[in-house]
Order: C-alpha cells, then sequence, then structure tokens
C-alpha cells in the first residue's frame, strides 16, 4: 500500500516530520517498507532563463548561452537544438551529479570555449526518455527556483506493508486513522454529504445469485451528461507517485477511492449495458474479455455481473472491456458493492488475476461503507465530469455487522503485560471507532464496521497495545519453574546428539540435505509408496519423500568429486520416511566413505576405503546411541543397494539395528558415482532407550596378578566368519579369558586348498594366583579342542 | 707405603687414560676384581699385626673406595661423551608435516540448533519435535487457520495425493503443528521448543524448498507480552553474543497469536559492512506472539485459565546472520569446501556455563 506524504496528510491534521511519521506507522504494526524521496536526485537543479544564445566559433552544432540562474548570469556551451534566448529550462551548476549517468558536472572548456554548467533534457534527469532536446519550462516560471518543487516531486513516497487482517487499513484514510489514535495529529473526517438524485436510473439492478453470500448488496446509480478528459493534475500526480497510470478521469476517480477510503467501485458505460444489470454465478461455457486486455473462462463458482446479452464484469475482480469507459462515454453507471471475501479470493485465484479490488475485497471491506463510498464518488464525478445524477439503486442489504464484546479492565496488565489507565484504554479504542460502555465491571466494547478482524478481547488488547507502543511494555524475565534446569533433551534425543559429534570426531563431515529425492533413484533403494509422492513437487528431480540418506548423499559424493575432491567422508543424521505416517518416519544416522583413505602423504601411502571402515563407523554410531555392543550380531544379508559380498546388516536379536559396506557397483554406475563407496546406514529410533537402573558402574576388579598372553593360528574352513571363532575362542572360560584379539588372517599359498588361517592372541587373566605352567598348557588344549570343534578347523602347526 | 701411592697413581692414570668403558671395566677387574690388585693386597693383611693391620686396612678400605668413585666418575663422564656422540648423529626433519589426523565438522544448522537449545534450556525449555508429514488440522485448522484463509494460500504448501476420503497430508509448512501435538498431549504448564525441517514449495535465492524453523511455546496461567519480551530479548542477546543488542517488537499480524509481534534486532550496514548490533537499522529476525485463544481452545486448553506465548524463526537465517554464511541455497549442497569451511569442530558443544562458541 503506498501513499504520499501529502495524499496522508490530506486525512491528518499534522506537523510532525516524516521521519516521525514512519516510526509511528512501524509501531501502529503498519510496517513501512521503504520511503522513497523521488526529489533527492534533483535538489541542486533550479529553474533559469536563457538570455542570449549565440553560435559557437567553432562548432555547428552547438551555441553559446548566457543564462541567469537567479544567482548571477554564466556562460554556458549548449547543444540542444531548442536552446534559445529568451526560454526558461532547467539549470545543473558545476559540481552536480547528473541523475542519468552520475556524473559530475565540472568546469569546462568545449571547443575552446568556457562552460559553467549545463542547460538538462529530461532524460538526463531520469524523467524521460526523451533526450531530443532541452526542458522548456513555461514562460512565467520563475528564476532560481527548486525545480522539484516545481514538480511537485517533494513529497516522499511511503510504501506500507498491511498485515492481512488489516483491511481498514487499505485505504489512506485508514492509516490516518491508527496515526490520530497514535496521537500524531488529528483525523480529518470525511465529508459524506447524500445527494439527491434528479431521476430514477434506467438502468436496474437484479441479485440473481442462489444464496446472499457471494454478493450481498449491491449499490448503483446513473450519471448522465458526463464529460470524460483527463483527470485534473493533483488527480494524476497521486495516481503517479504511487506507480499507476492516469488514464482518464472515470477511471481514475475510481482507483483513486479504491486508494483512497478503501471502496472499490466500477463503472460502467452506462450506454453500453443491454437492459438490467443481473449479479449471479456464472455459466458454464461464459468467459469475459476483460479490462486488461485478456480473455477469461468463468466457472459457476464466480460471481459476474451480467447484462441481457451476458457478462460485463467480474465481481469484485475486474471490469470488462465491453462497457468500458472511454473518451466519449456520456452517461455512466456507477457500482458500489460487496463481494464475498472468499468467493472473490478463490475466482482470483483460478483465473491467476490480481488487482487493487480483489486485494482489498478477498481481505473484508467495510459494510457499511458502501452508501457513502457511492457518494463520495459521486460528488468527485459531478465534479470533474460534470452531469445529472440518478437516484439509489439499492439491492440486498448490508450484512450485519456489530457485534459486542466484554473487555476485563485488567487484561492490558495480565494478557497485553501493561497496566493502562481505564481513561486511556477507553480513549484509544473509541479513537480506533469502537463504541465502549462500562458493563458488570468490564467494558462492553462495539468494534467499529471497518474492523471485521476484531474477534474477541485478545484483540482489544492487541488494539491499546499497539496504540500505546510495544516499546512501552515493561520487560518482565520469564522465571523458571525449578531453581535448576531440568534437561532439555530426551535420552533419545542426547543420544542422538552423541551420534553426530562422534562421526565427526572420526572424521565424516556432516551434510543437510533435502528430505526429497527422484522418484527413478528412490526405486534403487527400497522403492516409495504412492503416498509419497508429492503432488506439487518442485521439480521433476525431487518428487518423492526419500526411503533412504544414501542417494542425497551418493549424488553429493559425485558432484564433490567432479569438483576435483575425489575423496570424502560425509554422513547426515535426518528422516527417511516408509509412509505418511508419524511412525513411518524414522531417524537414520548415515554416511558414506568414497575414493582413498586420504591423500598421498610422505608417512602414509593410504588405500582405497573399504566396507570394514563403514563398519567402523556404524560401530562407533551404536556404541554413541547407547546399543549394547557386545550383543550385535553380524549377518552378510544387507539389502539390495549394497555389494552382496561385502557388506553386512548388525542385529540385535531379530530387529536390524544397521547396515554397511560397499555399495553395489550396479547403484554406483547408474547414479553415475566412481567407487569405491562405502556406506552405513544406522537406525537410530530402533536402539533400545532403556537404561539400566541407577548410573553406577560395576564394581572394578583390578587383579595384582601377571597376565598371560598366548597366540594360536587355526586353519579354518575358507568361508567360515571370523566372529564364529572369536566367540569360540572367548566362550572357552569367561572368567579367565580377559581378551581375544585377531592378529592375522592369510589365505593362499602354503595352505591347503580352501582353508584359511586365523591367527588370534588369547589374553588370561587370573585373579587368585598366577598361572602355573600346567595351567597355561591344559587351558591351551582345552582352547584348541573347543575351538576346533566350533569351526571345523584345527591348529596349525 | 711407595708401593701403595704407586699403585694409586698408577690406577687413576690408568682410569684417566681409560678411552670406553670396557677399557675401564679392565680395570675395575684389575684393580678390584676377585684376583685384583687392591684386592690381593686386603687378602695380605691378615698376616700383620693388629696395629699394623688397622693403619694398613683403613688406607686400603680409603684407596679401594677412592678407586671405585674414580671408575664411576669416568664412567659416567663417558656414557655423557657416547651419548653426545649418538646425539650427533641422530637427526631428524623437524619441518616435516604431520600426519593427517581426519577430523569431521558439525554442519551449521545443527550447531545452531544445539546452541538455541542451550539457551532456552537455560529458562525451562524441553525439546519436542513432531512427523514432518503433517495433516491438515495440525498444519492449519487447529492454528487458526481455516480453509479459506489468505495465510493458507501464502504457505506454498507440498501436497501428497488426495486418500479417498478427500484427505490430503501436506509436508509441514511450520513446526508449529508440534505445538498442537503436545498441548493434546500434554497438560500445562508447557515450556517447548521445537527446531525440525519444513517445508514450502518455493526456490531461490533466498528460499529454498526445505529449510528449518525453531518454534517456541510457553502455556501456563500468567505468563503476558512482557514475559515474551524478556524471554526474547533475552534470547536474541545470548545468541548474538551482543550485550547491548537493541531488540524491537513490532505488531503484527499471525492467525496463531494475539497479539503478535514481530521481533526485530538492531544493526548497521555502514559502508557497505553489515554488522549486527546498535546501528541506524533494522533486522526482523521473528516473529511471535500471545497464543490465540481459540488455539488454546482447538487444543483443549481452556482459554480463560491458561494463556502464554509462542514464537518462530528460520534457523538458517539466524545461522547467516551469526556466522556471516552469505547464501542460503549453500546449506544443502554437501559440498566439502563449504562444509570443512563452515562448519563447526565436533567438540565444540553449545553450553551456557561454558560459553555458546568458541
Amino acid at each position: 500500500m503506498k501513499t504520499t506524504l501529502s495524499w496522508l496528510k490530506s486525512h491528518l491534521e499534522t506537523e510532525a516530520p516524516v521521519d516521525e511519521i514512519v516510526r509511528r506507522l512501524v509501531m501502529l504494526g503498519l510496517e513501512v517498507e521503504s520511503v522513497a524521496d523521488r526529489g533527492a536526485a534533483l535538489a541542486p537543479f533550479r529553474t533559469a532563463h536563457v538570455v542570449s544564445a549565440a553560435p559557437h566559433p567553432n562548432a555547428d552544432k552547438l551555441q553559446v548561452c548566457m543564462v541567469d540562474t537567479g544567482d548571477g548570469i554564466l556562460q554556458v556551451v549548449c547543444g540542444a537544438p531548442n536552446a534559445r534566448a529568451g526560454m526558461r529550462g532547467v539549470f545543473a551548476p558545476v559540481g552536480v551529479t547528473i541523475p542519468r549517468n552520475g556524473m559530475v558536472l565540472k568546469q569546462s572548456k568545449i571547443r575552446g570555449v568556457d562552460s559553467n554548467g549545463m542547460l538538462c533534457s529530461s532524460w538526463e534527469l531520469g524523467l524521460s526518455d526523451d533526450h531530443v532536446g532541452i526542458i522548456e519550462l513555461p514562460g512565467e516560471t520563475p528564476i532560481g527556483e527548486s525545480f522539484v518543487t516545481l514538480l511537485g516531486l517533494d513529497d516522499p513516497v511511503l510504501d506500507i506493508k498491511i498485515t492481512p487482517n488489516r483491511a481498514d487499513c487499505l485505504g489512506v484514510h485508514g492509516i490516518a486513522r491508527d496515526l490520530a489514535a497514535a496521537g500524531v495529529g488529528k483525523l480529518r473526517p470525511l465529508i459524506v454529504e447524500p445527494i439527491e438524485g434528479g431521476f430514477d436510473s434506467p438502468t436496474w439492478v437484479h441479485l440473481a445469485t442462489l444464496h446472499s453470500e457471494p454478493c450481498p448488496l449491491f449499490l448503483g446509480r446513473t450519471i448522465r451528461g458526463v464529460k470524460n478528459g483527463p483527470s485534473p493534475r493533483w488527480l494524476q500526480d497521486r495516481l503517479t507517485a504511487i506507480g499507476l497510470r492516469p488514464i482518464s478521469a472515470l477511471v481514475d476517480i475510481t482507483n483513486f477511492l479504491t486508494l483512497d477510503v478503501d471502496r472499490p467501485l466500477h463503472v460502467f458505460d452506462a450506454d453500453r449495458i443491454k437492459g438490467d444489470l443481473i449479479v449471479r454465478e456464472a455459466r458454464p461455457g461464459e468467459t469475459l474479455a476483460a479490462l486488461n486486455g485478456r480473455d477469461y473462462a468463468l466457472d459457476g463458482e464466480m460471481t459476474v455481473i451480467a447484462d441481457d446479452h451476458g457478462v460485463l464484469s467480474l465481481g469484485g475482480v475486474i471490469g470488462g472491456e465491453s462497457t468500458a469507459c472511454t473518451e466519449q462515454t456520456s452517461c455512466v453507471f456507477i457500482e458500489a458493492a460487496l463481494f464475498d471475501p472468499v468467493r472473490t479470493a478463490a475466482t482470483g485465484r483460478k483465473l491467476n488475476l490480481q488487482s487493487d479490488a480483489r486485494y482489498r475485497f478477498e481481505r473484508g471491506l467495510d459494510p457499511a461503507f458502501v452508501a457513502p463510498g457511492m457518494e463520495i464518488a459521486t460528488r468527485l464525478i459531478l465534479e470533474l465530469c460534470g452531469g445529472e445524477p440518478s437516484t439509489v439503486v439499492v439491492a440486498g442489504e448490508a450484512p450485519a455487522w456489530r457485534r459486542t464484546f466484554r473487555l476485563r479492565k485488567d487484561r492490558t496488565a495480565t494478557l497485553g503485560g501493561v497496566a493502562l489507565p481505564e481513561d486511556e484504554q477507553k480513549r484509544i479504542l473509541e479513537a480506533l471507532g469502537c463504541g465502549v460502555t462500562d458493563g458488570d465491571g468490564a467494558f462492553v466494547v462495539t468494534p467499529p464496521s471497518w474492523r471485521g478482524d476484531i474477534e474477541g478481547e485478545a484483540d482489544l488488547v492487541e488494539e491499546m497495545l499497539r496504540v500505546n507502543g510495544y516499546d512501552a511494555i515493561p520487560t518482565v524475565p520469564l522465571e523458571r519453574e525449578t531453581a535448576l534446569p531440568k534437561p532439555a533433551l530426551t535420552v533419545a534425543q542426547r543420544r542422538t546428539g552423541f551420534v553426530r559429534r562422534s562421526l565427526a570426531s572420526r572424521g565424516l563431515v556432516e551434510a543437510v540435505t533435502y528430505s526429497f529425492m527422484a522418484s527413478g533413484d528412490a526405486e534403487k533403494f527400497g522403492g516409495v509408496r504412492p503416498e509419497l509422492r508429492l503432488v506439487n513437487p518442485i521439480s521433476a528431480d525431487l518428487d518423492v519423500m526419500r526411503p533412504s540418506i544414501l542417494p542425497n548423499l551418493l549424488a553429493a559424493a559425485r558432484r564433490n568429486a567432479d569438483r576435483g575432491l575425489a575423496d570424502g567422508a560425509i554422513f547426515e543424521i535426518g528422516p527417511q520416511y516408509a509412509d505418511d505416517t508419524p511412525e513411518g518416519q524414522a531417524t537414520v544416522a548415515a554416511g558414506l566413505r568414497h575414493g582413498r583413505t586420504g591423500a598421498k602423504h610422505w608417512s602414509d601411502p593410504g588405500r582405497p576405503v573399504d566396507a570394514l571402515m563403514a563398519k567402523a563407523d556404524a560401530l562407533a554410531a551404536l556404541a554413541a546411541a547407547g546399543a549394547p555392543g557386545d550383543n550385535l550380531q553380524v549377518g552378510s544379508d544387507p539389502p539390495s543397494w549394497y555389494h552382496p559380498g561385502r557388506a553386512g546388516t548388525l542385529r540385535l536379536g531379530p530387529k536390524a539395528l544397521a547396515h554397511f559396506g560397499e555399495i553395489h557397483p550396479a547403484i554406483l554406475a547408474q547414479l553415475d558415482v566412481k567407487g569405491p563407496v562405502v556406506a552405513f546406514e544406522v537406525f537410530l529410533d530402533a536402539v533400545p532407550t532403556t537404561r539400566k537402573s541407577g548410573r553406577g558402574r560395576p564394581i572394578l576388579k583390578l587383579s595384582p596378578f601377571q597376565p598371560v598372553e598366548r597366540d594360536f593360528a587355526f586353519l579354518v574352513p575358507e568361508a567360515l566368519p571370523a566372529e564364529t571363532l572369536l566367540r569360540a575362542a572367548r566362550g572357552v572360560d569367561r572368567k579367565l579369558i580377559a581378551e581375544v584379539r585377531l592378529f592375522d588372517v592369510y589365505a593362499g599359498a602354503g595352505l591347503p586348498e580352501g582353508r584359511k588361517s586365523l591367527a588370534i592372541t588369547v589374553v588370561l587373566q587370573p585373579e587368585d594366583a598366577t598361572l602355573t605352567d600346567e595351567q597355561i598348557e591344559a587351558f591351551s588344549q582345552k582352547l584348541v579342542a573347543q575351538v576346533a570343534k566350533a569351526t571345523g578347523g584345527e591348529l596349525r602347526r | 707405603m711407595d708401593d701403595f701411592e704407586t699403585t694409586r697413581s698408577e690406577l687413576k692414570a690408568a682410569i684417566d687414560a681409560a678411552a670406553s668403558r670396557e677399557a675401564l671395566e679392565q680395570i675395575r677387574v684389575a684393580a678390584l676384581g676377585r684376583k685384583g690388585s687392591i684386592t690381593e693386597r686386603m687378602k695380605g693383611l691378615g698376616a700383620l699385626d693388629p696395629d699394623a693391620r688397622r693403619a694398613a686396612g683403613a688406607a686400603l678400605n680409603a684407596l679401594k673406595d677412592e678407586i671405585a668413585a674414580a671408575i664411576e666418575a669416568a664412567a659416567a663422564r663417558l656414557s655423557a661423551s657416547e651419548l653426545q656422540a649418538r646425539l650427533a648423529t641422530e637427526r631428524i626433519d623437524v619441518s616435516l608435516p604431520v600426519r593427517p589426523e581426519p577430523e569431521g565438522r558439525i554442519h551449521p544448522i545443527s550447531q545452531t540448533i544445539d546452541e538455541l537449545v542451550a539457551i532456552f534450556g537455560e529458562m525451562g525449555f524441553t525439546v519436542a519435535e513432531g512427523p514432518h508429514i503433517e495433516d491438515d488440522f495440525h498444519n492449519f485448522t487447529a492454528l487458526n487457520i481455516p480453509p479459506e484463509h489468505p495465510a493458507r494460500q501464502e504457505h506454498d504448501t507440498f501436497y501428497l495425493p488426495e486418500k479417498p476420503d478427500g484427505s490430503r497430508r501436506v509436508l509441514r509448512t511450520h513446526t508449529s503443528p508440534v505445538q498442537i501435538r503436545t498441548m493434546l498431549r500434554d497438560k500445562p504448564p508447557l515450556r517447548i521448543i521445537v527446531p525440525g525441517r519444513t517445508f514450502r514449495n518455493d526456490h531461490d535465492a533466498t528460499h529454498s524448498p526445505m529449510f528449518h524453523q525453531v518454534e517456541g511455546l510457553v502455556i501456563d496461567k500468567t505468563s503476558h507480552m512482557g514475559h515474551l519480551k524478556g524471554c526474547l530479548i533475552e534470547f536474541c542477546r545470548n545468541f548474538f553474543d551482543v550485550e547491548d543488542l537493541p531488540v524491537r517488537f513490532r505488531p503484527s499480524y499471525f492467525p496463531f497469536t494475539e497479539p503478535s509481534a514481530e521481533v526485530d534486532i538492531g544493526c548497521s550496514r555502514a559502508n557497505g559492512e553489515f554488522k549486527i548490533g546498535a546501528g541506524a537499522d533494522w533486522l526482523e529476525i521473528l516473529g511471535s506472539g500471545m497464543v490465540h485463544p481459540k488455539v488454546l481452545a482447538n487444543c483443549g486448553i481452556d482459554p480463560d485459565e491458561y494463556q502464554g506465548f509462542a514464537f518462530g524463526m528460520g534457523i538458517e537465517r539466524i545461522a547467516m546472520l551469526k556466522y556471516g554464511i552469505p547464501d542460503l541455497r549453500t546449506f544443502y549442497e554437501s559440498d566439502l569446501r563449504w562444509l570443512r569451511h563452515y562448519g563447526f569442530v565436533p567438540l565444540d558443544v553449545p553450553s551456557m556455563v561454558g560459553g555458546l562458541s568458541r
């Protein structure tokens, strides 16, 4: 919503400077987005008189002018063909900046003749594209005056953002009312004097909608004998200042009243209406050639104004070409009506048609201002275009708007945080147009017809608070209910944080990627149910909710490789979606490593990433998430997007907690990612959050006796999981064995076909006495026997 | 006794002359060993009369101690010079670059959420979460945004397919539905913040189809606009770490709060340099207000008994402001160079007592 300062002052008696007005508007909730001072760049330019003009001695197209600037006579070389003695123009002294090109004007010699300034064209001043000649001012123009003042450009334009609830401030008068309530001057009341009609309107109006809501009230009036021409300068200036193009007096008046008093109107060329006006729903197949030059196909949800021949305009949205006013128009029919906000909004959206009228109707207009609006419009038309008005045709009636609310007198204090005296509360509400009476220890408030947004006590409190200023609300610390804060995070949330920082401390870099992805890629990662396909995706490659985080990370790895970062490690902790229920959303820590472990380095040649690195990441994440590491079982049955032989699943009982391993080479090829890539997915919600009672740890028993280490190498079947051997060894004597470490894995030359060698170190920690050689020997034999039995292997000799 | 003196001086000379610890050891064995010259003399003492034995014994013991000490001193001297010689040959290039130690980074969004939790946690808030795929009731209707409300059109909602009953799920357009879920589930007093993903169908330089918001909700019997101001001023000053940061509250409009306020912080753009703090300009950073009585009623909370405030802000936005990150879209591009540059080291865990950031 734009207005100029002078326009605002036509509704508000105030001496407040523009800065103060802007500050108060902001504090009222009418956010000023910009204040454009159109005259600032033109401030140094003055009117001047060309005293004489003589040909330039050294150039055919130049003249040497003597210019009276009001401040002395200066010699100026000018190239404009229309420069001549006796004319008045716009003079730029040395030192000013030319708005069009930002050049600073210097004293100069042009072809050997001194030049002290410039006579300007309107192109150079940025006022138009006309650069044929210099500006010519009327002969009576005083000399040495500010050109800005002469143009009327010394009037700042305020651009005010009106929140959707404040339909009443979509007119300058409403803005002035708020300012007046806040003490910035006095509101000038609108003068509405009914004009008596001299005859009955020959055009009648019938409301024929199925129900009354689409158009509850329609006022019309014929004015005959009007003369439509350009509107006067003051009206054109106001419209131009806020970016509207003046068209003709009749059109400009409707635009002006829309902006000035928030009352959209429509003026039909009455001679082009065939019969009476009918307000009805559009019929299938009907179209409207609208004033904006476009054709619109209408439907039964839209409210139209029609005559005997068809649709003339779209109620509350836009007028039609067929009854538009032209220079020839001599008889008009003025429409002042109410249209339903919801239908107006729906119509505009459906047709993708925005207009000043729609913008106001869809926010809700003052139902009591239809007749006054008609009278103001009539008066302006008579004033600017002449003519003779008819009586007013009234169809329908204004909907009831009067509502009363109880307002407890302490509510500004208990809800708003600022205690306002009763008389101040009353003053503010009345200044905003409310009726206020006392009743039963509280106020009984009737909001004005233009404040349909006020729906209860809380709204009334806001009105008083904002007029009084939010600055005036004393700041109160938000006291805690307990002396020390309770943990802000649940156990699961805290664990997620541990997982994040654990993975990062392992060298993985955290990424955040979209929750959506391309459906084609999603198919490769388990697929997506139809309910997770977006109806209106932002683009075709972001059309489904992701079933896994990995595809997004793989895409990131590809992009990073394209940037020359072939080695990397990234992770994300975020959602994946199985269905559209809250339970279908799971929190997953997923990550991948690609390329080599690191760049070439003097101390470490590095190596390609491998599946067990991803396993280490998965285990670290699970440990941070509180999973019982000792009870995890590893299976070699990963989902299809992993390499079938180089990936696994970590389970707790039957529940999969994590997958890890190499990404399937076929998937890499399809996604155009260069391998190797190893990845992990840890399902954080699947990790049990139950905690043992208390935070105490088991007693630490430190044995005083020397631990003993013994090494064993076993020949086992090549397919045997190492885990089987390690479990068997640990199980030999859980009390005595402190640790079992796998220190060598070998398959190849020197071994029987189909066998591999696994070598372990077993650490024995006695608790009661140092182990004797005999005890150690007995233990070794037991271990060899049990491991051989469990693994189908034998001790390697 | 000449003989004694001779032994003494000869041994001392030999010790001084010894060039290695092996040579020194030979001298020790020759003098003090089982068959060494001093040992032999000790053996000869038995033949003397008691007085002479006492005198000669004392002298011999003194000589023995003296020689032993001299050998020890010589040994220490030799060790030191051997060490010197060894050190002279042992050199590494200390200018060599060290072995790389991988260190990851925490994404600025995660770090900012941790900061938010640290600040609001201190004020007694707990963290609540909710689903990203929402229904119409929680995302709009319960928040006093009826189907035809203009605000609904401005939300640029992502829709999922219509179900047989005509309903359709949406991707939540804000974190506010978690307010509703919390109020429906828990009894007041309530104090929660809700950081999380939100979605709007809008993509340009300043909009991303997915972004993060944090929502706050306080419900009790007494909290009013003064508390709202106190809470949010405290937050802004602590988060941006500017003690005297000007904070401005402006009336505004949200369907789910009444009265409503937008919150600006002071900043300056002097000389083309943006700075948060006292200055000529204001920057809008969050929306807030007293929870609308209809919203309370929609959640089964009696608006005549309970009241409170709510607020919401964009996490990327405040992160960009605090850490000088120029472009919103870069948050989701997973460019390793960006993540390493703007990311945080894993041990940098924000807390109020330990400081929000290093």
